[in-house]
């Protein structure tokens, strides 16, 4: 069975090909890293699987199944959970009222029993709840379960996407330069808690990271990107290594 | 009433361009651009009618009130909202729009006014083809108008600096483009550009505070159905408009006639939303 | 200040945050059941009209503080929900068939402008109900053998049970009625997976799409429902005029609407009802104000859209979460009294967020 991968895929945005016949797969239980210089084509690449943008050519599969066709909105409930670059929280909410849209792909109410919040949403409700304090304990984030996004320092931000993303339940996880703007602590943090999503919780991760001590240590297996193209890949010492690698990253 | 239908057409395109400049510049929509428009009309009027200019310095006068009118709009009470949600914008505007009807009713009264035009009643004649100057000079001021501008946003530094400012705000600023100025910068153009409209049509339809307001409504459609952002789209849709409206008031019942741009704009999104010459807008991630 | 010790999960789901907020709602009801009694017609009058209010504005909340998107026409829905419950009331239908049916007639007219328009970014659906409720307008104008033209068309009383009820107190009732099942409905979905969406997309469409949420289908579910319960109060606004006319049903109403919303607070029921207090009493405010002002001002011709746009104006610029927000911070102030830090509420810079995406 193929878990992910990712076939011929491309997308050219007028005549720029920012992402240009890629192919790799994933294997379950791994942690998949993407690296590359700014403009690779990295983040294109997760808006591709997330369906945010259309490929120009190529096929993803997602646990046998085609997904190049599926909707944006399905791709959660499907499994495949993400996080953003650039934090994309719901500002104006609570970290629980956060989490709690994580859970929105497991929803079982209809519109009319939640108007009249008869009982069986009621009783959802609290099943969702439930899920989501499984996710606060695991974080840590208990301190700050009511409290305003807006007020949030960025760290704590991170954290509580990666929650937000973990309450989807994935079985594929998506995680965008998790290590961004973050210090040698929180990073230090953020690294065991990808090894702790592997481990205990059993997920898949596919990563696009830049902080290469971080990648060399949660990475099972490492892609190099340029320019929307392959470069490498293998293990994170061989790519690391690799001439045409070093020659992106420093020019020339 | 081709032409007829093409002047007014014009107008409602030029409208329509204040709008595109500041949504491809800042993403607000001015919402207050007709009453904009019947201010600058009115501007003119003040300065023909009343003080005894001529039509020249009334129109030029009127295009310089506006602009520094614009400018100061924009520094003062929209600068604040920069960044707030994009409904802060639009009842922003909205509500400046009934302050400016309100205002140049207390000032000028809510009659029609007119004034002065060297084209008033005059007819040119090319061959068997007779054309009202009015609507004449109202084609060719949007063709100069549109030169100009051309030149300006192709041609000078500061046309660049706001193409620029509109494409990336932060890199603007870091090239060392005053990104707010420019903002202010292309409100005032926005807000001069509207005067030019409004002078023109003011032979046409006379000046009243409850008129304009709708050329305001009707560039809408005109914005849309040239796929709002698109600068020569804003035109051709405005034109469009323009002649459906008046082959609307032609050839079907009561009632079409006003409400034809508006089943336009409707009929445009549920079809095209993108419209002549849009593209369709995507949040980066 | 009260801390509340939260020990069971049900506590986060209740309406009431805890005892006090019950006794306070239960009071106000009990005041809210009792007024007629003692108010004369004209306040019992007034404050009907201010409940009416209060349902459109709940409406309006929803879409416009919840889900972060703009009607400028729903004075549109308003006038289609008071057409449709006076005209079917004249052909002979109960009350309680045609007042639920003006609410479905308007939720469904808002599922018509929505889907086209909905798929575009927020500004398109302004626009586009702008337009809408220019056309309706003149629907109402034109389709004389249904709306009566511009001779108007007179509403019969709602009838329950075979009893016609004329007078002012019982439709007083009867829109405290709606208005209260009305906010609990609406509270109960705001506090279920549909209104959580709702607020992600108000807040971020591209993660909202990505935790699952169906942007189109929310935001269609938003303004349905919006436009329905809107419907509702154009149908107790019928029967408060008795007699409609197409030229109550202008813009004007929408910006009234709209600076209901807004002088209320966005995104919170109360404001919906302060919002109404302040709109209901607007215009003895204005007659009260023209006494006060010099006659070349008082005596302006159309001076009231003028100050709805200066009030709408000052709060955006100075006070974007209107009285409710207003009211929180006056709260937190003697709550903390006198440890109250002025930056608590102080509005982070915020930048231009585009949209675009390049």
């Amino acid at each position: 069975m193929t878990f992910f991968q990712a076939d011929g895929l491309s997308i050219h945005f007028g005549g720029i090909k920012a992402v240009d016949n890629v192919n790799f797969t994933i294997e379950k239980g791994e942690i998949f890293t993407i690296i590359g210089p700014n403009g690779a084509g990295k983040t294109t690449i997760f808006n591709l699987v997330s369906r945010i943008y259309e490929p120009t050519m190529g096929r993803l599969v997602f646990q046998d199944q085609d997904i190049t066709q599926v909707p944006a909105h399905k791709v959660a409930s499907l499994g495949i959970a993400r996080t953003f670059q650039n934090i994309e929280l719901f500002e104006h909410a609570s970290v629980l009222h956060n989490l709690l849209i994580g859970r929105h792909c497991h929803r079982k109410s209809n519109l009319l029993s939640e108007i009249l919040f008869l009982p069986s949403t009621k009783r959802l409700e609290l099943e969702h709840r439930e899920k989501v304090e499984e996710v606060i304990d695991f974080l840590d984030l208990a301190v700050y379960r009511d409290q305003m996004i807006a007020n949030l320092p960025y760290g704590v931000r991170k954290v509580v996407e990666l929650g937000r993303a973990l309450c989807i339940e994935p079985t594929l996880l998506l995680l965008d330069e998790p290590s961004s703007g973050l210090n040698v602590e929180e990073t230090q943090d953020m690294a065991f808690w990808i090894e702790d999503i592997k481990n205990d919780l059993g997920i898949t991760v596919l990563m696009v990271e830049h902080d290469m001590s971080l990648v060399s240590q949660v990475s099972d297996r490492v892609l190099a990107l340029n320019y929307g193209r392959v470069l490498a890949e293998g293990a994170p010492r061989e790519v690391q290594e690799n001439a045409e690698v070093v020659r992106a990253y420093l020019g020339g | 009433m081709l032409i007829n239908g093409i002047a007014v057409g014009c107008i409602y395109g030029m409208i329509a361009l204040g709008f595109v400049l500041i949504y491809k510049a800042t993403e607000a929509v001015n919402f207050a651009q007709g009453d904009i428009m019947m201010l600058g009309a009115f501007a003119a009027f003040s300065i023909i009618a009343l003080l005894g200019f001529n039509y020249w310095v009334g129109l030029f006068g009127a295009i310089l009130i506006m602009a520094v009118f614009g400018y100061a709009l924009e520094a003062l009470l929209l600068r604040p909202v920069i960044g707030q949600p994009q409904f802060a914008i639009v009842m922003l505007t909205i509500g400046l729009g009934f302050i400016f009807r309100t205002v140049a009713g207390a000032i000028w009264g809510h009659d029609p006014s007119a004034f002065y035009t060297p084209f008033t009643g005059k007819v040119s004649s090319f061959g068997p083809v007779v054309i009202a100057q009015e609507n004449l000079a109202i084609i060719i001021g949007t063709a100069l108008l549109c030169l100009v501008l051309y030149l300006f946003f192709t041609r000078t530094r500061l046309g660049v600096a706001m193409q620029a400012s509109s494409q990336n705000q932060l890199a603007a600023y870091y090239m060392g483009i005053p990104v707010k100025r420019v903002f202010s910068l292309i409100w005032a153009i926005s807000a001069g550009v509207a005067a030019v409209a409004g002078v023109l049509l003011s032979p046409l339809t006379l000046i009243d505070p409850g008129t304009m307001g709708f050329f305001g409504i009707k560039a809408f459609a005109a914005a849309v159905l040239g796929g709002f952002g698109s600068i020569p789209g804003a035109l051709v849709g405005g034109i469009l408009i323009g002649l459906v409206e008046q082959f609307a008031g032609r050839y079907l019942p009561a009632g079409f006639q006003e409400t034809s741009a508006y089943l336009v704009l409707l009929l445009v999104l549920v079809l095209k939303p993108s419209g002549l010459f849009g593209q369709m807008a995507q949040k980066k991630v | 200040m009260r801390f509340i010790f939260k020990t069971r999960y049900e506590q986060d789901l209740n309406i009431a945050r805890h005892g006090g907020d019950w006794f306070w709602y239960g009071l106000l009801l009990v005041l809210m059941v009792l007024a007629p009694l003692v108010l004369d017609l004209f306040y019992i009058g007034e404050l009907t009209l201010v409940l009416i209010y209060a349902i459109a504005g709940v409406g309006l909340m929803l879409l416009v503080g919840y889900t972060g998107l703009v009607s400028l026409g729903h004075a549109a829905f308003l006038g289609i929900g008071a057409y449709t419950n006076a005209y079917f009331l004249g052909q002979g239908w109960p009350f309680l068939i045609t007042f639920p049916l003006s609410g479905i007639v308007a939720a469904l007219a808002g599922i018509a402008i929505g889907v086209p328009t909905l798929r575009m970014t927020g500004l398109y659906l302004a626009i586009a109900t702008l337009a809408f409720s220019i056309i309706v307008e003149k629907v109402f104008s034109h389709w004389s053998s249904v709306t009566g033209g511009f001779d108007g068309l007179p509403v019969d009383a709602p009838d329950l049970f075979g009893y016609e009820l004329w007078e002012p107190w019982q439709l007083y009732y009867i829109a405290l009625v709606v208005l209260v099942l009305v906010l609990w409905g609406s509270a109960n979905l705001l506090r279920s997976p549909t209104g959580r969406a709702m607020v992600a997309v108000r807040d971020s469409e591209v993660s909202a799409q990505s935790m699952g949420v169906n942007l189109a289908w929310t935001k269609t579910i938003a303004f349905a429902v919006s436009a329905g319960i809107t419907g509702l109060a154009g149908a107790l606004f019928g029967h408060f005029v008795q007699h409609l006319a197409p030229d109550s049903f202008a813009i004007l109403l929408s910006i009234q609407l709209l600076l209901l919303v807004v002088v209320g607070g966005v995104g919170s029921l109360h404001g919906a009802i302060y919002g109404a207090i302040f709109v209901g009493a607007l215009p003895q405010l204005i007659a009260i104000a023209r006494d006060y002002l010099p006659p070349a001002v008082s005596q302006i011709p159309g001076l009231e859209p003028g100050l709805f746009g200066v009030i709408l104006v000052l709060f955006i610029i100075f006070e974007p979460f209107g009285i409710y927000g207003r009211w929180r911070k006056v709260k937190l102030y003697f709550d903390l009294f006198p440890l109250y830090k002025k930056a608590t509420f102080k509005r982070q810079k915020a930048y231009l967020k585009t949209e675009r995406l390049r």
